[in-house]
Formats: structure tokens, sequence, C-alpha cells
């Protein structure tokens, strides 16, 4: 078919933190690179992160690559490459030096150096006592690191697609990855992007669940595409819950409320993690909330209209402490549910937060897939980085400031790869059109009008169901509903029809896709959390609570086809020793 | 939780480019602007969709301080809409 073509050496999709690094790196190093994003760069979902980066610095208290090294594998429960793991940990505080360089404000401390700040899971000398790691431009790292690279990015003549929409990607006969096809939001028109590499930077996936604190543009399309292009998703079933979203809405309000001394209370005003965690109560550790709190709505103690949801009470703190310490958390409760918790509690549901799995990458940012006898063989042409990559740094759990390091130090080393890989490769192949045809039909299908299902229905169905069969409330039956209810979905979404299938600035076309995507990544995460019949990290099964290092210490690999496979955990770290597995306590 | 943007009819390119924009990399901008958008739009006069239009413009973590009441924008035309973005009748 005729459509508009462009040549690069490099194809990034996604603009948020991990897509700039590796885009710059590249546009350093001379390479013709062009970025594709949805939304305007700067408006990737990076500019959320508000707590910052860690990197072992020691700015405030004694560090060393070593012990962050270790915090990470302990709090990804032994899921973590520790190969990976180490990679990032050294890489950390270069990575940091580099976004000073580029220009990101970051606070300091009285003596001139990098602010650090304390956060869950950071310790020294190996679990000992509370580290100070993560390096913050006040609360706004993320806006000041996505700004910083993307200047950076146009001062060295990066080529941006702003506000395209990528669609498939394209190969050759032997399945080597050549670009990607995607649409002018603006026009509707189709867009074919040859590349010599490629490397998918999209994002979590947050809009899965009915209540998440991810930002609507998160919808896992390159994990989406990846799994069209044959390639399996890698340990989709560890998804990162914050026990307190505001219901409905998704939200973080943050643990510092119940730290305060506010509890929450159910449908019979009971202060029900007594019963739960009779010691450490409403301050048990995340999953031990988020459950109890899924176990009161589902056993009929949720409060509301619809009772599905608890409250967080925090009016007997009294309006001084609420006004000096916990100013932010009022203005979030007045500005979205007109409720001030001075006088009211706050409707509070576990909130999506983090993607843990993604397309399976090596510490190159290669995209990896098992291939006769081995587990990791390179995909040609392909790489991925941060939240829908898994190459796999944060295993079945991910630390508070890690994935901002992730995006940046996988970001990089990804570019690196690319930089030698086009030394040897200095020309483009010849594509297969078969592909470009399929990604375009893909587009066409949503030209069809008709009255049929309406995407918004069936997002919110999946998001529900999601919520209710794979949320943090996990077992047998549970997730073997789910399963049917999301391929019934997915059946049901062949119904779908556009009432307005004009073409300029049709976002209804896009919002079709990004549905056609979550059912995918939805079957993913489900059919792998049903399979894996252990606790480990954010995956908490009611039915088998305890980790099983013997059957499960290795990585789901799942395939569109419904099958899944499986590869074991690199548990040999680069140059130290490894980490054997222990008891995760805190 | 946002309204569809497939509403059956053929929608004005210039209203639908304005809903994109809504699309933000925070989810508490893309609640408040989407509500907002489809609370609001098809009500407003040419001179306020420009300043909503304007609003658009900001940085995320800019537009979140505004609308969040914990800072006023330089340009005063602006503080209207800005009023009744935050004055959601049904949050
Ligand atoms: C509220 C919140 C707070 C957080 N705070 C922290 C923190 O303090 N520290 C920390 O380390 N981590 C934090 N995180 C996690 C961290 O922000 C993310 O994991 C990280 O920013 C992801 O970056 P990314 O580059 O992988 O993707 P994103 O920043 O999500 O960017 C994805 C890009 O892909 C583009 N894209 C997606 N699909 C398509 C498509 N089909 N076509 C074209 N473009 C597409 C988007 O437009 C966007 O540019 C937080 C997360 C949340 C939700």
């Amino acid at each position: 078919m005729n459509i508009r073509r462009r040549k690069f050496d490099a194809l990034i999709i996604g603009a948020g933190g991990g897509g700039l690094r590796a885009a710059l790196q590249l546009a350093r190093a001379d390479a013709q690179v062009a970025v594709v994003s949805k939304v305007f760069p700067t408006r990737s979902h990076t500019v959320a992160a508000q707590g910052g980066v860690n990197a072992a610095l020691a700015n405030v208290t004694p560090d060393n690559w070593h012990w962050h090294m270790y915090d990470t594998v302990k709090g990804s429960d032994w899921l973590g490459d520790q190969d990976a793991i180490e990679y990032m940990c050294r890489a950390a505080p270069r990575a940091v030096y580099e976004l000073e360089h580029f220009g990101v404000p970051f606070s300091r401390l009285a003596d001139g150096h990098i602010y650090q700040r304390a956060f869950g899971g950071q310790s020294r000398n190996f679990g000992g006592e509370q580290a100070t790691r993560t390096c913050a431009a006040a609360d706004r790292t993320g806006h000041a690191i996505l700004h910083s690279l993307y200047q950076q990015n146009i001062r060295a003549r990066t080529h941006f697609f702003d506000e395209y929409f990528a669609i498939d990607l394209v190969c050759d006969g032997e399945g080597a990855v050549l670009g990607a096809v995607a649409m002018e939001i603006e026009t509707g028109e189709p867009i074919l992007i040859e590349a010599k590499t490629t490397l998918l930077a999209t994002g979590g996936a947050g809009q899965l669940f009915r209540t998440t604190t991810n930002a609507l543009i998160n919808t896992g399309d390159g994990m989406a595409m990846a799994l069209r292009a044959g390639i399996p998703l890698q340990d989709m079933e560890f998804f990162q819950f914050h026990p307190t979203g505001i219901a409905g809405k998704g939200m973080l309000i943050t643990e510092g409320v119940r730290g305060e001394g506010g509890y929450l209370i159910n449908a019979d005003g009971e202060r029900f993690m007594e019963r739960y965690a009779p010691n450490a109560k409403d301050l048990a550790s995340r999953d031990v909330v988020s459950r109890a709190i899924a176990i009161e709505v589902r056993e009929g103690r949720g409060c509301g209209p619809a009772r599905d949801h608890v409250l967080l009470k925090l009016d007997h703190l009294g309006p001084d402490v609420i006004l000096k310490r916990l100013p932010g958390i009022r203005d979030l409760a007045m500005t979205f549910l007109h409720i001030d918790p001075i006088e009211q509690p706050i409707p509070v549901y576990p909130t999506a937060h983090y993607t843990m799995g993604g397309i399976p990458t090596n510490r190159f940012g290669q995209v990896v897939v098992p291939e006769m006898q081995s587990p990791e063989e390179a995909v040609e042409g392909l790489y991925a980085a941060g939240e829908c990559a898994c190459v796999s740094v944060h295993g079945a759990n991910r630390l508070g400031g890690n994935s901002l390091l992730d995006i940046l130090v996988f970001g990089r080393a990804a570019a690196n790869h690319i930089i030698a890989y086009l030394k040897d490769h200095r020309y483009h192949r010849p594509l297969n059109e078969e592909s470009v045809d399929r990604a375009l039909a893909r587009l066409a299908r949503w030209d069809e009008p008709g009255d049929g299902e309406r995407v918004e229905d069936i997002r919110a169905e999946l998001k529900k169901v999601m919520e209710t069969h794979c949320g943090v409330f996990r077992e047998q039956t549970v997730l073997a509903e789910g399963v049917e209810k999301v391929k019934a979905l997915a059946e049901r979404m062949q119904d779908v029809r556009l009432r307005d299938t004009s073409k300029t600035f049709n976002t209804a076309r896009v919002e079709a896709m990004e549905l056609e995507n979550l059912i995918d990544i939805a079957l993913a995460t489900v059919q792998s959390a049903l399979a894996r019949t252990e606790s480990r990290g954010a995956h908490s099964r009611i039915d088998y609570p305890e980790r099983d290092d013997q059957n499960w210490m290795k990585h789901s690999l799942y395939f569109r086809d419904g099958t899944l496979d499986y590869k074991p955990v690199r548990i040999k770290p680069l140059t130290v020793e490894s980490f054997p597995p222990k008891v995760r306590v805190y | 939780m946002t309204s569809p943007a497939d509403t059956g009819d053929r929608q004005a390119p210039e209203r639908q480019q304005v809903y994109w924009q809504c699309r933000r990399g925070m989810l508490e901008l893309d609640i408040l602007l989407q509500d907002f958008f489809h609370r609001a739009w098809d009500g407003l006069d040419a001179a306020e969709r420009a300043c909503f239009v304007r609003l658009l413009d900001y940085p995320d973590a800019v537009l979140f301080e505004l609308l969040m009441g914990h800072a006023t924008s330089a340009d005063g035309e602006l503080a209207s809409v800005i009023e009744k973005i935050r004055s959601d009748p049904d949050p």
C-alpha cells in the first residue's frame, strides 16, 4: 500500500525517561534517531514521579552500590536477575551525575552535595540500619528529569513525532524487527517508520485496573505490540499495589497518614486491621493491608452505596496535625472528593501502581526470547527499556526510587548496544511488506462503521474484572474465573464498532486500539497469575501463602496463544558473590 | 471514570484536539481536565475556551500546582477557568 515512509537508524517508541535517555545517547553519537510519542513528550508518565531516584552516593549516611544491590535483590523476593541488578546499582551514581550535567536541579544539602532521602527497603550493611539513598529534585524529580532530557534531545537534534500512535512492529522474513507503523493522531494517516533498530519504551499498564495511580496513557501498548510480534511477556503476574488509593479514582494516599495515627474502618465502623495484624495493625506491610481491605469488601463489609471500599479515618488526629503534617493529603481529598478529612474519613481501596513484568530483555536492553536450547536469544534489531521491559531488576516487587533508576540506566545501556550494532549494520534491510499490511489492517478495522459494542463499556468491565479477579485477592477459583471473563471480553471486542469513523483527530480510534492492547495484556497477567501457585513479592495467593523456591524461583513467559513457559532466574552477578534466597522480612 | 470519546456524532476536530491535550502524565490532571472538558467545554464561550487551551500549555507539574491551588498563574485571566475546573459538582 502507498503510505508515507521515513527511514532512521533508530526508532524509539516512547518519550518518557527511558526513551529520552536512550535517544539522547544515540543522537549524541550522531545516529539518526526518531522518537514517537502518543502525547507530547513532557506529558509522559515519568512526570508523575515525585519521590526520587536511588543511587548509593553516601551523601547523608554511609552507603555503597553493593548494599543497594542487596536491598534490590531482597526487595525482588529473589526473582530479580542478579547480573542486571549489579549492573544497575553500580551504574546508579553515574546516572545521577549525568542528570546533573543535563540540568536536573537536584535539591542540595547544606554542604552542597545532592540531597538524599530515606525510602522503605533501603539498608546499610546488607539488612542493617536504614540507608538514605533517594536523590530528589524537591517533589518534582520526574518532571525535572523529563524536561532536562527533552531539552537536551532538542539540542542534539533528535527527531520527534509528537502525537503519533504506534500500532505495530514491522519485520523482515527472518524475524528481525525493522521499525513500526504508526498513526498521526491529527490526520489519522498511517506512517511507516523504517529503522535498523527499534527500542520500545512505552511505560507500564496500570490502566488494566479500575483503581490505579497510573495516568490514562499507561495502556501497555509496547507490551502488546511485542506479544503480537511473537515475543512472550515475562513475569506479568507481578503487579505492585498500594493499599490506600482514593476509592474509584486511584490517587495515592501515602503511608504517612497511617504513620501519623490514621486507621482503616469498615462499614460497621470496626477497626478491622486489628483482626488481620494484631500488632502492627494499620502499619502492617503493604500486601497485608491491601489484602485485608479486599477481604472486607468481598465479605460485604465495604462502605458506600456499592459497598466497594473502606474508610481511612483521620479526623481524630485533630485539625492541627492534619494541617501541619498532612496538608497535601487534605488537598487531594478536598479536590477529588470534596471531603475535608478533618471532618470526614477518606474512602480508599488498593490501587495498582507499577508493572514489574514486561518485555524480556538482557542487561544490554536487547529483547530476548527462548529459542531451541537457549532461554535467551536476542531478537535482532529489537530493544526495550523502562517500565514496559522486564530486565529484570525488580523481580517480584519493585523498591521505591528504583524505577527511575531502571529507565535511566537501561535506556542508556540499550542505546550503547544500538550504537555498536549500527557500526556493523550500515544498511536498511528489505522489509516483509506483509508485516506492514498486518499493521495497517489493524488500523483499517476501525474504519468499519456500525452499531456493535462500545469501547468504553468493555474497558470499564475489563478494569473491574481485573480488579476483582487479579487484584490483591488471588486464589484458584477467583483467578480461573478471571481468565474466563477476560476471554469473554476478548470475544466481545470483535464486535466493537466505532460510531465516528472519521480520520482527523479521531481519538476514539486511539482508545479502541489501546483497549485491544489492554485485553491482550490482561490475559497475560491473569493467566500467569493463575499458573503461579506460590506467593512471592507482589503476587500473593491466599491458597498458596508461602514462597516456593524449589518450584517457582523462575521467570514466567506468556505467549499470545495462551501458552506459558519458564526460564531460570539469573542468580549469578557480574563480579560479586550471589545473594542466596532468604526469608524476606523487614 | 472518563466519558467516552466516541459519542456517536462526528466531532469537530478542534474539539477532539483539545480533548487529547487533556491526556497528561499524571492521573490527577487526567481526571480534573477530562471531567471538566466533558462537563463544560461545549458550554464555554470563545474567550473561556481560549483560556482553557492556554492553561493546557503549562507543563504538568505547574498545572498540578495551579489546579491544586498551591500556586497562582501570572496570567490573571486563567483564574476563573481554574476555579471552574476545581469546582467539579460531582467529584
Ligand atoms: C504516581 C507515581 C509516582 C511514582 N514515583 C516514582 C518515584 O518517586 N521514583 C521512581 O523511581 N519511580 C516512581 N514511579 C514509577 C516511574 O515513574 C515509572 O516507572 C517510570 O517513569 C516509567 O518511565 P518510562 O520511560 O518507562 O515510561 P513513561 O514515562 O510512562 O513513558 C511512556 C512513553 O511511551 C509513549 N507511548 C506509550 N504507548 C505509545 C504508543 N502506542 N505510541 C506512541 N507512544 C506511546 C508515551 O507517550 C510516553 O511518552 C512512580 C509512578 C507513579 C504512578
